[in-house]
């Protein structure tokens, strides 16, 4: 579990960019994090693995504290967290096992991961996510020869490579389109649920936040403003995160009347249907 | 046509005050007509001369490689050899100068050191440092292979850093997220992005310090460049431009070759 305890960062230059936050994300839970650009959502995340210094607050994985760690410490504390990044961030000139075998560096000393002689039940356990994620014939391509749905799906099996508890998701459908959108988050889902992850996503499509997270978290400039299921998130709770929009053709209609378009096709049963699959 | 006026428009001046452009543009023409005016050329001194850079140039129709062939062979010999050491010892060297110079990896004191070094390796010019090292180790080519280790390391180094800092920081910041120790963020965030450039520059380096080597000699620093400062002490123009045509000769071949390794790298 993770427990976040009036979690706050400041920049040098003055930005508060996370103010006060205090959240926990039990086990198994998949919480998407959304709010404007710049309300301090990827600095949140980041302040978690401590790849961005929080200014003050604290931060508890599984009970032992994070923010106190130091050198070898922390390093053994990020290997339970792992991360899925905006536009992938693969390291572009490795091959595909490469990339994947990466989640294993903070376990694996220096020797074994400079000679690529990865211990046998590692290679082992790449091979099986990375059929997990559809990538088996893609073992020896070079990670910049990928499409980006194929890239993401790198970046999941080494983020899983890690053994997480915890999975930190910034962004990962922002570079990709709609369809695979959805199947990358499907897939982030499925595996959360698999191996009982839980997971904060970054993300700025409400509606893929809704038809996939179990929690909604809202922030605004750096505050939560909003805390709840993805049924709860009426337009009000929008207006108070994002600002003042027209929302209703945002939101997903449970027991509004359909959108014109589907109306002939699905006969107001379409968006229940959705919502079942993603169930 | 239309009953509004045309706007016009001309693109805004580099220098808004009229006054001040024209008083530079004038004070620059004016430094430029004196500054010519200043050069006291010797007519009869260049005509003298024409005849023999003539001599000289027309000496590269007959070059004399026979006459002194030891003495050649023996001079490139030994500039391939300090070409070869000082660009591996040098290349070896300007990796940790190089890495500490990065400022996204460095820390503070180790970023100002390491730029010390590469700033203190760059100020001189080759031959400067080369009479350094003549005057330290005496005439020869350890002065030669030590002067180009220092202008290799300054001009490696330099390079990687900037590499390095202008490398993808997503890549980095995705095996700090791993737990990886430094020595695994070098080798897995920064080294894909930046060897195969980096291979390109040592063996464009390579290439320079073979050029430098022929230099440097004649200061006393060795290799051939010692050959050529002999024939030309000797007014053998024949022998010199047998030189030359064998240094350029072989700058050719490494100029073709290392373009051709750089493409490989990509």
């Amino acid at each position: 579990m993770l427990a976040l305890h009036a979690l706050t960062k400041r920049y040098p230059t003055g930005d508060l960019a996370v103010h006060n936050v205090s959240l926990e994300v039990p086990k198994g839970q998949v919480m998407a994090l959304i709010g404007p650009s710049g309300a301090g959502k990827s600095t949140l995340i980041r302040c978690v693995n401590r790849l961005v210094e929080p200014t003050s607050g604290s931060v508890m994985l599984d009970g032992h504290e994070i923010t106190a760690l130091g050198g070898a410490a922390l390093r053994r504390a990020r290997r339970r967290m792992g991360m899925i990044f905006q536009e992938f961030a693969l390291v572009e000139r490795l091959t595909v096992m490469e990339n994947v075998l990466s989640g294993r560096l903070g376990y694996v000393g220096f020797w074994k991961t400079f000679l690529r002689r990865y211990p046998q039940r590692d290679i082992d356990q790449a091979f099986r996510f990375l059929e997990r994620v559809g990538l088996t014939e893609f073992v020896d391509k070079r990670a910049d020869a990928l499409s980006g749905g194929q890239r993401q799906r790198v970046g999941i099996a080494r983020a899983l490579m890690q053994e997480p508890s915890i999975l930190l998701v910034d962004e990962p459908t922002a570079a990709l389109d709609p369809k695979t959108s959805r199947q990358i988050m499907r897939l982030i889902c499925e595996l959360c649920a698999e191996r009982e992850l839980a997971a904060i996503i970054n993300i700025h499509d409400v509606g893929l936040a809704q038809m996939f997270a179990a929690r909604i978290v809202g922030l605004c400039k750096g505050e939560i403003v909003f805390d709840g299921s993805p049924r709860n998130l009426t337009p009000e709770a929008l207006t108070l995160i994002y600002g003042e929009e027209d929302w209703h053709a945002t939101i997903k209609r449970d027991e509004d009347e359909p959108e014109p378009a589907d109306a002939g096709a699905g006969a107001g049963g379409t968006g229940s249907d959705d919502r079942q699959l993603v169930a | 046509m239309n009953g509004q006026a045309t706007q016009t428009w001309r693109l805004p001046p580099f220098i808004a005050n009229p006054w001040l452009r024209w008083g530079i543009y004038l004070g620059a023409l004016l430094y430029l007509v004196l500054a010519i005016g200043s050069l006291h050329i010797n007519w009869a001194r260049v005509a003298e001369g024409m005849e023999r850079g003539w001599r000289f140039v027309s000496a590269f129709a007959r070059p004399n490689f026979a006459g002194r062939w030891g003495e050649i062979s023996e001079g490139i010999l030994e500039s391939l050899t300090m070409t070869v050491t000082s660009t591996a010892i040098g290349v070896a060297l300007a990796v940790p100068v190089g890495l500490g110079a990065a400022r996204n990896l460095a820390p503070l004191p180790v970023y100002v050191v390491c730029r010390g070094i590469i700033a203190l390796s760059r100020t001189f010019q080759e031959v400067i440092i080369a009479i350094l090292f003549v005057k330290m180790f005496g005439f020869g080519p350890l002065a030669g292979m030590i002067t180009l280790v220092v202008a290799t390391i300054g001009f490696m180094a330099k390079l990687l850093a900037e590499d390095i800092e202008s490398s993808d920081p997503s890549q980095l910041e995705a095996m700090r997220a791993t737990g990886g120790s430094w020595w695994q963020l070098i080798n897995y965030g920064v080294q894909p992005q930046v060897m195969p450039r980096f291979i390109g520059l040592s063996v464009y380096r390579l290439d320079i310090n073979f050029r430098e080597s022929a230099v440097i000699g004649i200061v006393g620093a060795g290799g051939i460049g010692a050959t050529l400062n002999t024939a030309f002490d000797r007014y053998e123009f024949d022998t010199a431009a047998a030189i030359l045509l064998v240094i350029i000769a072989i700058v050719m071949v490494a100029e073709y070759s290392s373009g051709h390794i750089r493409r490989r790298f990509q």
